[in-house]
């Protein structure tokens, strides 16, 4: 009969949610080294990232599909459940894009030209800027469930989230600038080379696109 | 009349065995919260819980034993055949004992108090006959069943919209946390000693005037909050529990609040559920010596004390176990949460205990609980539990009332 009390608490997806972005922002974290690996042509130390990032968006993976089953229509929660799932909608695009860019790379053993480099490996790292942002953002989920969505936490998040909006807008600067770098050298690198540089450089800049998706969620949970 | 012992002590073995599963069972609801968050030890909860139990089962237990006993059988009808009352109580504490034992197997939130209400009607009603039950009595104390959850409610959610509001969403929480919290402790500690001076001592013989309740009730629970003040100022702010979760010291600062909140639930459950264990056993007593149904006699006060000492051996030798399971479960049940619901429950508990009437404490609880819930101070709450809740209280009197027949007749024809 104690059990009345404890059985009337459902699984929180709080926690879950926050563990799930951590391991999708650990899986996108590698792509810098990644990148670092391939420009030098290093692709052996290129395939020891790519399997953890492989990993690392399994284990985000299952994370989802374990939240998923644990919210059922019949928990009571202070914000729609489909709020939270599309929030971890989004939180997992962020590893699958990872992955995805990580394999192209890999599988063509792609050649990133020396000259736009430098560039390349600076858009990398401001897309996992994004990721590491977007996982702060999420992190303070409890404490806004403890305030109940009020207050000074909601202004805290804003803060966060106004960071991440920045760094997203750099990211896409940055993704214009990258692209004009390449279109001046273009003809002096094989067509379907071209093709697929320009491919992985929209893939990578669709990180940061995710990670401010994320943000627009967690206002859309704020705004209850 | 040898018959008088073998009565008396069955009753004493069923009523004691009650006990003994209320404190086991129920007292996790008073004690979970404050070891979950780490408040209390489980030792100290123990200890605090078995002082509380027992005071409340004692000093402010009387009224609704009386109920029990005989407000809800009318005892006129019996003056030819006072055996039957002897029978039916002790079928209905082997029918209530049954039932909760089915539903704890089975999992379902059944109520001791409806079980045992359920059980007292079905023998009378069935029994002995329809005009043998006291049909108001038995509706006031339906509608209590009904209204108590909701009152717990509806107290838990503006308690913790208060807390919300003046702490919670603050820019620095953890000031106004200390400047509050105190007078949060006054207000628990001022409500339920007021509503217990007030309504919850005749038994005891202490019978004091309007003005002099509410003088007592405030020096006790400025004393109580005073102490707890003490106890706030010491706690300093851990920087690095503090990156991780910004209302860390916050809640320890609840946590104080929290244990008496707990205080004041053990106390307010010992009063309640005391008679569901001893109800029965007194109208056997009284009926087993007097030889009569006499509605005048008092309620002997050794009585309330087997059943507090009944409690407290419950929840010293199982209830341990309970406590532990529970409060690791109800980790959303953080201090500043707990201790809304605790109170608005332990209030309306004692205030039900006071007018005499015998409700579910764990269901009152539930009911504060799911106010802190509507509140949105609850990460996730499972409303089929709930639903399961809804159900239990369309079924448990019939069950209660039917299994309490069958063994009112076996009685009747066993027993000399």
């Amino acid at each position: 009969m104690g059990n009345m009390l404890a059985n009337i608490f459902g699984t929180s997806p709080v926690q879950p949610l926050v563990n799930h972005v951590h391991i999708a922002y650990k899986c996108v974290r590698e792509l810098d080294g990644f990148f670092g690996a391939a420009i030098k042509g290093d692709w052996d130390s290129a395939v020891e990232y790519r399997n953890r990032i492989t990993g690392f968006e399994h284990e985000a993976d299952d994370l989802k599909k374990e939240i998923r089953l644990h919210l059922p229509k019949s928990l009571f929660m202070p914000v729609p459940r489909e709020d939270l799932l599309e929030l971890l909608l989004v939180q997992d695009k962020m590893a699958n894009r990872a992955k995805d860019v990580s394999g192209i790379v890999l599988g063509r053993k792609m050649h990133i030209p020396p000259v736009i480099a430098a560039e390349f490996q600076e858009f990398v790292k401001r897309n996992v800027d994004a990721s590491k942002q977007a996982r702060k953002s999420v992190r303070e989920l409890d404490e806004l469930f403890t305030s109940g969505f009020r207050g000074a936490e909601v202004s805290l998040v804003e803060s966060l989230l106004e960071e991440l909006d920045a760094i997203e807008t750099d990211t896409d600067d940055r993704q214009a600038a990258l692209r004009a770098s390449l279109f001046e050298i273009e003809n002096e690198i094989a067509p379907v080379d071209v093709i697929f540089l320009y491919q992985v450089i929209e893939l990578i800049g669709e990180i940061a696109d995710m990670a401010e998706r994320v943000g627009r969620r967690l206002e859309l949970l704020l705004s209850h | 009349m040898e018959a008088q012992y073998i009565y008396i002590g069955l009753a004493a073995a069923f009523g004691l065995f009650m006990a003994w599963g209320i404190g086991a069972n129920d007292v996790a609801n008073a004690m979970a919260t404050s070891v979950g968050s780490k408040a209390l030890t489980i030792k100290q909860a123990i200890l605090v819980a078995a002082v509380f139990e027992f005071l409340g089962a004692v000093l402010a237990g009387g009224a609704v034993t009386s109920t029990i006993r005989k407000g809800i059988v009318d005892a006129d009808l019996l003056v030819n055949s006072p055996e039957l009352l002897i029978y039916g109580m002790l079928a209905s504490l082997l029918a209530a004992g049954t039932w909760l034992f089915i539903a704890s197997k089975n999992g379902w939130p059944v109520s001791t108090t409806h079980s045992i209400v359920g059980a007292i009607v079905g023998f009378a009603a069935v029994g002995i006959g329809i005009d043998a039950v006291q049909w108001e009595q038995v509706a006031t104390i339906v509608v209590s069943w009904i209204v108590s959850p909701l009152t717990a409610g509806l107290i838990a959610f503006l308690i913790y919209l208060s807390v919300q509001r003046l702490i919670l969403t603050q820019e620095d929480p953890l000031t106004q946390a200390k400047r509050y919290v105190p007078v949060y402790i006054f207000f628990a500690g001022f409500t339920i000693t007021l509503v217990t001076l007030l309504k919850g001592l005749k038994h005891v013989g202490l019978d004091l005037s309007l003005t002099n309740s509410y003088l007592l009730a405030t020096g006790i629970a400025v004393l109580i909050a005073i102490v707890g003040f003490i106890f706030i100022q010491r706690i300093e702010p851990d920087p690095k529990a503090e990156q991780k979760q910004h209302f860390h010291t916050v809640e320890r600062v609840f946590a104080v609040l929290m244990v008496v909140t707990a205080c004041g639930m053990a106390f307010a459950h010992g009063s309640n559920d005391v008679a569901n264990a001893i109800g029965p056993l007194a109208a056997v007593i009284s009926v087993a010596r007097s030889g009569i149904v006499g509605s005048e006699s008092a309620l002997p006060i050794w009585v309330l004390v087997i059943g507090g000492g009944g409690i407290v051996v419950g929840l010293a030798t199982y209830g341990r176990h309970v406590i532990a399971t529970v409060g690791e479960k109800i980790t959303q049940l953080t201090p500043s949460r707990g201790f809304a619901a605790e109170l608005a429950a332990a209030t309306t508990i004692v205030i039900a205990s006071g007018t005499g009437i015998p409700i579910s404490t764990t269901h009152t609880l539930v009911g504060a609980v799911l106010g802190v819930g509507l509140a949105r101070g609850i990460e996730a709450i499972d409303l089929r539990v709930v639903g399961r809740i809804f159900v239990s209280w369309v079924v448990t009197i019939p069950a209660g009332a039917f299994l309490a027949i069958i063994f009112f007749f076996i009685l009747k024809t066993v027993l000399p």
